[in-house]
C-alpha cells in the first residue's frame, strides 16, 4: 500500500470527496429515489390558525381518479402521538406542560399548516387534486401568534388543560445572590428585544417515502433526516409501535438541515403507516409552501436583560428574562432550545459572578419552533452581545474596552459559570486582538469620514462570543431533561487488503464528512483517502448513532471513530508482535506501520490485515480473526468554540439599505481537520447571521395567519446582499476530547448578528438611536432616518 | 395525452404528458434526470436551472409542452463522456463552492450561461447581481462567486488552466 499522502490528513485542505457525485447531479436526495409500485401522497393541511374540525367528508375525494386511500386522523386512532424528546421542569419542580401532538388534527387545528387528511394516489397531481375535494367543515377560532398575546389573561386557549398557554416557567442561577449584587451596583443597564422569527429553508424541501414488505413485515422510511436512528427510535417506539428490528430508516443524500431536519414530522409517520394500508410504497415531497407552514421554525424570543456594573465598568450581575415561542406543538428539541442551549450561554466570554435568568415558554397558534442554525446560543450572544453595546455607551466607555475588561482571563480555564457550564478552553483575548487587526478596527473613523462625505453612513460594530456545542454528556443531559443519550458511535472496518469502511452514526447533509471524517483515518491509520469510504444514514447499515446536530460529528463522533481506530491499532499490534515474533509491549504503530521498537522490522497495516482475514498463521486461540472494531463515545463536556465577529456597514440615508461592506471572522473551533471545510462552514454561518440581522423574519399577523408562507415574502439572502467573509481560526485545543476539536457548524450564526446590528447602530449614531430591532430592514431604517429629521425641522 | 418530441443531453425523446407538466417534472420523472432539483414553488430558488438553446432557464417555470423541438442540457450534460468535468464543475470543486450539493446543479448552470454572457469577464459585483435568480443557504456564496471569476478566466481563455484556491 502506498504510503499516506501528507496533504491528506489534519489540518490539510483537501478538495472533497463527494463533490464529483454532486456536480454532475449524480446526487441521491430523498425525492430522486422511486420505488417499485410507488404511489405518492398529498398532505391536506389546515387554512386556519385556530378552529375546530367538525367533520371531514372525504367522499368525493375517494372518488377522484387515481386515488388509492384518503385517511385522517379517525383511521389512525391506534397510533401514537409524535414524541418530544426533552422535558423540562418549572421552578416548582412539576413538569412541563406536554399536550398530545397527534398525527393528523384530531378535533382541531392549531396552526396554519396543520395536517388534516392525506390523500394516496397514483401520482402526486392525482392527491393533489383529490385533496380539493376533501371539505372540511372547520368552526374558526380566534387565534394568538405572539408569546405576549398568549400569555395575557383571556388569550384564546391553544390547547385545552394548558392554563395560559403555558408550557413551562422555567429558571436558573441564583436569585437572591443575584439580587444582592444588583443592590450594590453603582449602575444598572436594562435592554429588552425580540429576537425575529426565522424559516430554516433548507434548499432541500422535506420529502419521505414509506414502504412495506408485507412478507416480512419490515418497514423502510426514506427520509430527509439528520438522524436516522432517532427517527426510527422516535417513529417506531413511540408512534407506529414498531420495533426497530423491523424498520429501517434510510437518510441518503440530504439537501441542508440546519436542525430543520432532526425532528420526527408527521409526514414521516403517515407514509411509513400508510404504505401498510395500501400495501404500495408512498412518496410524500413538501413543496416550498408547505416547508413554510410546517417545518419547525427558529428563534422567536422576548427578552429583557439588566446588567449591573460597579464604579469601574466591572460586571456584577446579570438577569434576565425571556419569553419563547413553542408554536403549536412542542417539537422533538423544542423545550430545551430557551433553556439549556440559551440561558446557559448568558454568561458569555465574560467573568459574570451571578446570574439569574427566568424562561417561560408559551404556546401559540403558529408552527412549532425548535433548534435552528445555532439554537439558543445565537439568542444568547445577540441579547448580551447588543447589552455590552448599550452598557458600554451609556457608561461612556469603548465598546472593546468594556469587553476586555469583563473577560474571562485566559489563565482561568476551565472556567466554571454561574449557569451550570465548565468551559475547558479558550482565549479571547487573542481572537479580539486577530479580528480587530484583520478588519482595520483602528483606522474605521477614516473610513467613517469618508464615507460620510459621500453622503452614507459608516458603523463599526463586534461581538465577542462563545457557545456550547459538540452535544453532549449524556448523563449530564439526562438529569437537564433530555429522554435520549447524546453519545456516538462509530466503526472502523480495515478490509482484508487493507481499505477501510468507516460506519458512522452521525450523518453529512452538506458539513463534507465523507472528506473530513476520512481524513481522521488517513491522518492516524496512514490510509490513503482514495482507500476510505464514510457510510451514514442507513440504520441498516450503521450500528446506532444520534445523529448530527449542535456541532457534535467532529467532536463526539469523530471522538467514536478515534476511539475505535485506538481498539483497531491495539489488536493490531498483537497480531503483529505474533507475526514479527515480539512481545506486543514492543511495538509501535505510526501512519500506516506497525514497528518492532528499535528495529527495522516491521509490518503494514495491510499485512495485519491480511493476517486478520486468512488467518493461517495467528495467534487463532487468542485473538478473534478480522479486524473490524466499534465504540461508542460518550463526551465528557460540551465543546466551547468562540471568537471576535467584526462587522462593518454602509447606509445610505435616502433608501435606508443597509450594506455590509466587511465582515471579520476569528474564531476558535479547536484543531482544524480541514482548513477548507471550516471557512466555508463559517461563510455560511456568517451569511445566515446577517441574514437573521437585515432581510429574515417570519411574520404572523396577531390571529396567527403566515404572511411570509413563500420565497416571495420571506426575504432569503442573495449573492448580491453579502460580502466577502473574510475567516481566520485561533486555536486553542478542547482539552476533553482525543481530537482536540470543538465544532465548526454553528459559530457563524452564533457569532455574527449582534456584530451587524452593532454596526447598524453605530452607523445611526448621530440619530439618537440605541436600538433597532432585527431586521434592520430598509423600511425600518428609512423610518427611523426620516423620523429623527422631521423631529429635527 | 400530448406527446412532446426534444433533445436532452444529446439524445432525442418523445414523451407522452399531462398538458399542465413542467419540464422540470418531464426531466425529473419521466427521463430520470434527477440531477435538477426543485426548491422552491415559485420561481425564486433556480435550483431547477436547465440550458434551453444555450440559455439557462427556470425548468419549473415553462411547460413540457412548449418545449416542442427544444435542444435541452442538464447538469448531468455537462462533463465530457471520458469524465473530465466541465471547467464550472472544476471551479466550483477547486473554491469549495457547494456543500448540501441541493442548489449546485441548478447554480452551475446559470453561472455556466453568466460566463458566456459576458465574454470579457465579469467583475465580483456583476457575479453577485448575476446570481440573483439563484439560492443557496449553506456557503454564503462567496466561495460560488471565486469560482465562477476562476472558471470564466478558464472558459474565455485567459488562463489555460484553473488557478488553484489560495493555500490555506
Amino acid at each position: 500500500m502506498n504510503a499516506v499522502q501528507p496533504f491528506e490528513g489534519i489540518g490539510a485542505s483537501v478538495r472533497r470527496k463527494e463533490d464529483f457525485r454532486f456536480l454532475q447531479g449524480r446526487g441521491m436526495y430523498t425525492d430522486d429515489i422511486n420505488r417499485p409500485g410507488q404511489t405518492h401522497a398529498f398532505i391536506l393541511r389546515s387554512p386556519h390558525a385556530h378552529a375546530t374540525i367538525q367533520g371531514i367528508d372525504t367522499a368525493a375525494a375517494k372518488a377522484m381518479p387515481g386515488v388509492l386511500a384518503v385517511f385522517t386522523s379517525a383511521d389512525m386512532t391506534a397510533i401514537g402521538g409524535i414524541p418530544c424528546g426533552w422535558q423540562i421542569h418549572n421552578k416548582d419542580g412539576t413538569p412541563m406542560a406536554e399536550p398530545k401532538h397527534p398525527v393528523l388534527a384530531e378535533g382541531k387545528v392549531r396552526h396554519v399548516g396543520d395536517p388534516v387528511a392525506v390523500v394516496v394516489a397514483e401520482t402526486r397531481a392525482q392527491a393533489r387534486d383529490a385533496a380539493e375535494a376533501i371539505v372540511v367543515d372547520y368552526a374558526p377560532l380566534q387565534g394568538v401568534s405572539s408569546t405576549e398575546a398568549a400569555i395575557a389573561p383571556g388569550a384564546p386557549a391553544v390547547h385545552d388543560g394548558v392554563a395560559g398557554n403555558l408550557c413551562y416557567d422555567w429558571h436558573i442561577g441564583d436569585k437572591a445572590t443575584t439580587d444582592a449584587a444588583f443592590a450594590k451596583a453603582a449602575k444598572v443597564v436594562k435592554f429588552s428585544t425580540t429576537n425575529n422569527r426565522l424559516v430554516p429553508n433548507a434548499m432541500e424541501p422535506r420529502a419521505a417515502i414509506g414502504e412495506f414488505d408485507a412478507m416480512s413485515g419490515d418497514y423502510t422510511l426514506y427520509t430527509t433526516s439528520q438522524n436516522p436512528h432517532v427517527i426510527r427510535l422516535l417513529m417506531g417506539a413511540f408512534v407506529l409501535s414498531i420495533p426497530e428490528s423491523k424498520l429501517r430508516v434510510v437518510a441518503p443524500d440530504v439537501g441542508g438541515g440546519f436542525g430543520s431536519k432532526i425532528y420526527h414530522y408527521a409526514e414521516e409517520a403517515i407514509v411509513t403507516w400508510a404504505s401498510a394500508k395500501v400495501k404500495r410504497p408512498i412518496k410524500w415531497t413538501a413543496d416550498r409552501t408547505e416547508s413554510f407552514m410546517s417545518d419547525a421554525h427558529g428563534r422567536d424570543h422576548v427578552s429583557t436583560a439588566e446588567l449591573a456594573l460597579d464604579t469601574d465598568g466591572k460586571i456584577l450581575g446579570l438577569k434576565v428574562h425571556t419569553l419563547a415561542n413553542m408554536g403549536a406543538y412542542l417539537s422533538t428539541f423544542a423545550p430545551c432550545v430557551p433553556t439549556y442551549l440559551y440561558a446557559t450561554l448568558l454568561s458569555g466570554v465574560y467573568a459574570t459572578p451571578v446570574i439569574y435568568a427566568e424562561v417561560k415558554a408559551v404556546f401559540t397558534n403558529t408552527v412549532p419552533v425548535d433548534a435552528y442554525r445555532g439554537a439558543g446560543r445565537p439568542e444568547a450572544t445577540y441579547l448580551l452581545e447588543r447589552l455590552m453595546d448599550v452598557a458600554a455607551r451609556e457608561i461612556g466607555m469603548d465598546r472593546v474596552e468594556f469587553r476586555k475588561k469583563n473577560f474571562i482571563p485566559t489563565a482561568a480555564f476551565p472556567y466554571q459559570t454561574p449557569v451550570a457550564l465548565q468551559y475547558d478552553s479558550g482565549d479571547y483575548f487573542s481572537t479580539l486582538a486577530g479580528a480587530l487587526e484583520t478588519s482595520g478596527w483602528a483606522t474605521f473613523e477614516e473610513r467613517r469620514s469618508e464615507a460620510k462625505a459621500r453622503g452614507k453612513l459608516r458603523g463599526i460594530g463586534i461581538s465577542t462570543y462563545v457557545e456550547a456545542c459538540g452535544i453532549a454528556p449524556s448523563a449530564v443531559v439526562g438529569s437537564l431533561g433530555a429522554r435520549a443519550g447524546l453519545y456516538e458511535v462509530g466503526t472502523i472496518r480495515v478490509h482484508p487488503t487493507g481499505s477501510v469502511t468507516v460506519l458512522t452514526g452521525t450523518h453529512s447533509h452538506g458539513q463534507g464528512h465523507e472528506t473530513t471524517l476520512a481524513q481522521l483515518v488517513a491522518d492516524k491509520l496512514g490510509v490513503p483517502m482514495a482507500n476510505i469510504d464514510i457510510v451514514h444514514g442507513d440504520t441498516a447499515k450503521v450500528p446506532f448513532g444520534m445523529g448530527t446536530y449542535g456541532s457534535r460529528s467532529l467532536a463526539v463522533g469523530g471522538s467514536a471513530m478515534d476511539k475505535a481506530m485506538d481498539k483497531i491499532i491495539a489488536k493490531g499490534k498483537r497480531i503483529a508482535a505474533h507475526l514479527m515474533e515480539a512481545s506486543v509491549d514492543d511495538v509501535e504503530f505510526e501512519r500506516g506501520t506497525f514497528r518492532v521498537a528499535g528495529t527495522d522490522k516491521t509490518k503494514s497495516l495491510t499485512d495485519i490485515s491480511l493476517a486478520a482475514y486468512v488467518p493461517h498463521n495467528y495467534p487463532i486461540d487468542e485473538i478473534e480473526p478480522g479486524l473490524d472494531e466499534t465504540a461508542f463515545y460518550d463526551p465528557k463536556n460540551f465543546t466551547y468554540p468562540g471568537g471576535c465577529h467584526i462587522c462593518e456597514v454602509e447606509i445610505d440615508p435616502d433608501t435606508g439599505k443597509v450594506s455590509v461592506m466587511g465582515f471579520t471572522a476569528v474564531d476558535d473551533v479547536g484543531r482544524v481537520i480541514n482548513p477548507m471545510i471550516v471557512e466555508g462552514q463559517v461563510q455560511g454561518g456568517v451569511a445566515q447571521g446577517i441574514g437573521q440581522a437585515l432581510l429574515e423574519a417570519a411574520i404572523y399577523d396577531a390571529d396567527g395567519q403566515l404572511i411570509s408562507g413563500s420565497m416571495m415574502d420571506y426575504t432569503m439572502p442573495r449573492a448580491d446582499d453579502l460580502a466577502p467573509v473574510s475567516v481566520a481560526t485561533h486555536t486553542t485545543l478542547c482539552t476533553h476530547n482525543p481530537l482536540g476539536v470543538k465544532g465548526c457548524g454553528e459559530v457563524g450564526a452564533i457569532g455574527s448578528p449582534p456584530a451587524v446590528m452593532n454596526a447598524v447602530v453605530d452607523a445611526l449614531r448621530d440619530f439618537g438611536v440605541n436600538h433597532v430591532e432585527m431586521p434592520a430592514t430598509p423600511a425600518k431604517i428609512w423610518n427611523i432616518i426620516n423620523g429623527h429629521r422631521m423631529a429635527a425641522e | 395525452m400530448p406527446q412532446v418530441s426534444l433533445t436532452v443531453n444529446g439524445t432525442k425523446h418523445t414523451v407522452e404528458v399531462e398538458a399542465r407538466t413542467l419540464l422540470v417534472e418531464l426531466l425529473r420523472e419521466k427521463l430520470r434526470l434527477t440531477g435538477t432539483h426543485v426548491g422552491c414553488d415559485t420561481s425564486q430558488c433556480g435550483a431547477c436551472v436547465v440550458h434551453m438553446g444555450g440559455d439557462s432557464i427556470k425548468s419549473c417555470t415553462i411547460l413540457a409542452v412548449q418545449c416542442e423541438g427544444a435542444d435541452v442540457t442538464t447538469i448531468e450534460g455537462l462533463a465530457a463522456a471520458d469524465g473530465t468535468l466541465h471547467p464550472m464543475q472544476e471551479a466550483f470543486r477547486e473554491y469549495h463552492a457547494l456543500q448540501c450539493g441541493f442548489c449546485t446543479p441548478g447554480m452551475v448552470m446559470s453561472a455556466i450561461d453568466l460566463v458566456n454572457k459576458h465574454p470579457d469577464g465579469m467583475s465580483e459585483k456583476e457575479i453577485r447581481e448575476g446570481l440573483e435568480g439563484n439560492l443557496c443557504r449553506c456557503t454564503g456564496y462567496h466561495n460560488i462567486v471565486k469560482a465562477i471569476a476562476a472558471a470564466s478566466d478558464v472558459m474565455q481563455g485567459r488562463t489555460a488552466e484553473l488557478t488553484p484556491a489560495a493555500a490555506e
